[in-house]
C-alpha cells in the first residue's frame, strides 16, 4: 500500500517565529495520497492551507515530521535538491496562472524542460513535448500567442500544460479557478478531471465546494489540523459543504 | 541547462530594456575605449621616439632660448644679450672643438603663392647650408641653400616635397618664381620625400637663406633688436664621447658672450636624448591620466551594471519565483543573472573597442598624434570588461539566487 502512495506525510508541523511569538501553522498533520487519486483540501483562510500547499509543493520544508514524495524523503532536502524534485515530480497550477507575460505560450510550457537535469532532449523533441502538452489541454494553434493575447481560461490551460510537460508524479493546483468566470472555471475543472481519469494524481486546494465535488476525496483543514474523512466523499457531506457560506 | 538556453534567457532580459542597457554600458564603453586609446598613443609615441633616434642619431645638440631666461630686450644697452643670435652660432662654429657641423634655424609662417594656388600659414624655415645633412633630409631636384646664398641674402627658395606637389603638381618647379609673403623668390630646388618625424612634417614647408629671414621677414617693431635672433642652433658633435665636454664649452662660450654666468644662462643646451626623455615623460603623464580614466570608468561602469542588475532582480522577482517553482536551482538563477551582467559588460566592451579604435584614428587625424592600435590592448580591454561584469554582477545574481520561492511567487 505504501509503495503506491505518491504522498505520505507523517506528523508534519510548521512553526513560524514572529518576533517573540511562535505561530503554529501546521500542527501534526498526517496524510497519504495514492497514485491516481484526486484530493481536495478545503479550509477557511488562516487554516494553514497555503503552508501545507507550499510544503507539499517542496517550496518550503516542515519544522518537523516526514514527507515522502513518490517514495523519496524530501523533508530534509536542501534548496537545490528541492528544485530538482519540483522540476521532475511536481507540476504547479496557480490561482494567478504565473506565466511569463513576455514569453509565448510554448516558451512558457518549455520552461520546466529547460531546467531538467536527467538526459538530453533535442530541441525538436522539446518543442514536440510542449506542443503536445498544449494540445492535451485543448489549446490548438495557440503556441505563439503571448499570455496577454489570451483569455484567463486559456492562460490557465497554458499553466496546466506547463505543469504536465515533465510528466510529474503530482499535479498541485492552488485555487485553479479563483481568477476565472464560472464558465472558464468549469472548463478547467473538466480538464483536471480528465487528467485524473487518465491516471494523474491531483491535489487541489479550494474554497469552492463545487470544485471539491470533482475530487474523489476532500479533507478539511482548520487551525493547522486535519479534520475530515479521507474516504470518498459521501453525497450528504457534499450537500453539507455546499451549504457553508 | 544548455549554454544556448542561458544565453537566450539573458539576451531576452537585456533586449527588454535596450536604452537602459545602453546607458548601463556607457561606463564600460568609456573605460574600454580609454584603455585602447591609451595603449595606441603610447605605442605610437614609442614608435615615433625610436624613429627620431634612427633619423637624427644621438650626436646632435640643440641650443635654444630657454623659457626662464626670456626677458624683454634691454633697448638702452642696445645689445642682444638675452637672445640667441646668428653671431652666437658663428662663434660656436669657429671656436668650439670636436664639432662637425652647425645649423641655424629661424622659422616664420607665411602665405606662399604660385599663380592662383596658395598655401596659408606655411612654415618658412630660414636656415644654413648644412641643414640637409644634419636634419637628414635628401635633395630631390635642384640644389639646397649655399653659403653664397647666405652671404648675399639671395632671393631663392627650396620647396618641401608636399609643398612642391601642392603648388606645381607634377611640373618641375626649379627656375619658377613664387611669392613667399610679399617677396618674390626663385625656386632652386625641391627636397625628397621624408614624411612626419615626431611632430614635424618635413614635406610641408619651404627653406630660404637664414639671412633673408633677417632682412625681409622680421616685421615686428623690435626688428632692430631682434635682427639677428635665431630660433635653434643645431650642433653636430663628431664623437659621442665628447658630448658633455662640448656642452660645457658651449655654455661657457655663451655665458661669456652674453655677459652672464653658466648658471644664469638664458639658453638651454640639450641633447636628443634630453628631448626624447621629455617627450617620454609627457606621454607617461598622459598615459597615466588615461589609465586612471580607464580604471575609474570601469569601476563606475561596474557599479552601474550592479545597480541595474539589482533593479532588474527586484522587477523580475515574480519571474524568478516562477522559474524556481518549475525547477530552477539557485545555481540556475545565479547563472542567468551573472550571464546577463557579463553580456552587458562584454557588449559594452565590444562597443568600447570600436569606439577605441575609432578614437585612436581621430587622435591621429585631428590631434596630430601618432597612434598604433595593439591587438593585445583589445584583448586586455575585453578581459577587463569581463572581470568587471563578473565582479559587479555577482552580488545581484547571488541575491536573486537566494530569493525564497514562496516570497518571490507572492511578489507583485
Amino acid at each position: 500500500m505504501t509503495e503506491s502512495n505518491i504522498i505520505e506525510i507523517n506528523q508534519i508541523t510548521k512553526i513560524y517565529q514572529m518576533g517573540n511569538v511562535q505561530v503554529t501553522a501546521l500542527d501534526g498533520i498526517s496524510l497519504s495520497v495514492q497514485a491516481g487519486e484526486f484530493l481536495a483540501i478545503m479550509g477557511p483562510s488562516g487554516s494553514g492551507k497555503s503552508t501545507l500547499m507550499n510544503i507539499l509543493g517542496c517550496l518550503d520544508r516542515p519544522t518537523s515530521g516526514s514527507y515522502l514524495l513518490a517514495g523519496e524523503d524530501v523533508s530534509r532536502m536542501n534548496r537545490e535538491q528541492l528544485a530538482h524534485i519540483r522540476n521532475q515530480k511536481i507540476g504547479f497550477v496557480f490561482q494567478s496562472y504565473n506565466l511569463l507575460t513576455q514569453a509565448t505560450a510554448i516558451q512558457n510550457v518549455l520552461m520546466p524542460i529547460v531546467y531538467r537535469r536527467n538526459g538530453h532532449i533535442s530541441t525538436k523533441d522539446r518543442y514536440e513535448m510542449a506542443h503536445n502538452a498544449l494540445i492535451s489541454v485543448g489549446l490548438v494553434d495557440r503556441d505563439q500567442h503571448k499570455p496577454t493575447e489570451m483569455s484567463g481560461g486559456q492562460q490557465q490551460r497554458v499553466a496546466i500544460a506547463r505543469a504536465l510537460v515533465n510528466s510529474p508524479a503530482l499535479v498541485l493546483a492552488d485555487e485553479p479557478t479563483g481568477n476565472l468566470d464560472s464558465h472558464s472555471g468549469l472548463e478547467i475543472m473538466e480538464i483536471l478531471q480528465k487528467l485524473n481519469t487518465e491516471g494523474r494524481t491531483i491535489v487541489m486546494i479550494t474554497h469552492d465546494a463545487k470544485n471539491a465535488a470533482y475530487a474523489e476525496k476532500t479533507v478539511y483543514l482548520k487551525d493547522g489540523k486535519l479534520n475530515g474523512n479521507t474516504s470518498p466523499m459521501p453525497a450528504p457531506a457534499y450537500a453539507e459543504v455546499g451549504g457553508l457560506p | 541547462m544548455k549554454l544556448s538556453e542561458v544565453l537566450r534567457i539573458a539576451g531576452e532580459g537585456i533586449a527588454r530594456n535596450k536604452l537602459r542597457a545602453l546607458l548601463t554600458m556607457l561606463g564600460v564603453i568609456i573605460g574600454v575605449a580609454a584603455v585602447i586609446i591609451m595603449i595606441a598613443i603610447s605605442a605610437g609615441t614609442e614608435a615615433t621616439i625610436s624613429d627620431n633616434i634612427k633619423n637624427l642619431g644621438t650626436n646632435l645638440l640643440f641650443v635654444t632660448q630657454s623659457m626662464g631666461g626670456q626677458q624683454a630686450p634691454s633697448r638702452t644697452a642696445g645689445m642682444n644679450e638675452n637672445f640667441l643670435t646668428y653671431d652666437d652660432a658663428e662663434a660656436i662654429n669657429n671656436s668650439i672643438s670636436g664639432i662637425s657641423g652647425v645649423v641655424v634655424e629661424r622659422d616664420v609662417t607665411e602665405l606662399v603663392k604660385y599663380g592662383s594656388t596658395s598655401v596659408d600659414s606655411l612654415f618658412v624655415i630660414g636656415t644654413t647650408p648644412a641643414y640637409p645633412e644634419v636634419r637628414d633630409v635628401s635633395q630631390g631636384s635642384g640644389r639646397f641653400i649655399t653659403q653664397n646664398d647666405i652671404d648675399n641674402s639671395a632671393k631663392v627658395v627650396v620647396l618641401g616635397y608636399s609643398t612642391a606637389q601642392t603648388l606645381f603638381g607634377d611640373a618641375d618647379p626649379v627656375g619658377e618664381k613664387i611669392y613667399v609673403g610679399d617677396i618674390k623668390l626663385t625656386v632652386v630646388g625641391v627636397m625628397a620625400k621624408k614624411g612626419i618625424v615626431g611632430n614635424t612634417d618635413y614635406d610641408e614647408r619651404v627653406y630660404i637663406p637664414l639671412t633673408l629671414v633677417f632682412e625681409k621677414f622680421t616685421f615686428s617693431p623690435f626688428a632692430r633688436v631682434q635682427g639677428n635672433q635665431v630660433g635653434t642652433i643645431l650642433v653636430q658633435v663628431t664623437n659621442l664621447s665628447d658630448m658633455n665636454q662640448v656642452i660645457t664649452q658651449i655654455q661657457i662660450l655663451l655665458a661669456k658672450r652674453h655677459d652672464t654666468t653658466v648658471s644664469n644662462l638664458p639658453f638651454s643646451v640639450t641633447t636628443q636624448e634630453d628631448i626624447i626623455s621629455t617627450q617620454e615623460s609627457t606621454t607617461a603623464a598622459f598615459r597615466e591620466l588615461l589609465a586612471w580614466v580607464a580604471a575609474v570608468s570601469l569601476v563606475v561602469g561596474g557599479i552601474g551594471i550592479m545597480n541595474i542588475m539589482l533593479v532588474s532582480v527586484t522587477e523580475r522577482t515574480r519571474e524568478i519565483g516562477i522559474r524556481q517553482a518549475t525547477g530552477a536551482t539557485p545555481g540556475d538563477i545565479r547563472g542567468q543573472f551573472l550571464t546577463e551582467a557579463l553580456l552587458l559588460s562584454l557588449t559594452g566592451g565590444l562597443i568600447g573597442v570600436i569606439t577605441g579604435v575609432g578614437g585612436s584614428w581621430l587622435f591621429y587625424k585631428l590631434g596630430d598624434m601618432r597612434t598604433l592600435v595593439m591587438p593585445n590592448s583589445i584583448l586586455l580591454a575585453f578581459a577587463s570588461a569581463a572581470i568587471v561584469g563578473i565582479f559587479f554582477g555577482f552580488y545581484p545574481a547571488n541575491k536573486a539566487a537566494q530569493l525564497d520561492p514562496i516570497e518571490a511567487l507572492r511578489h507583485e
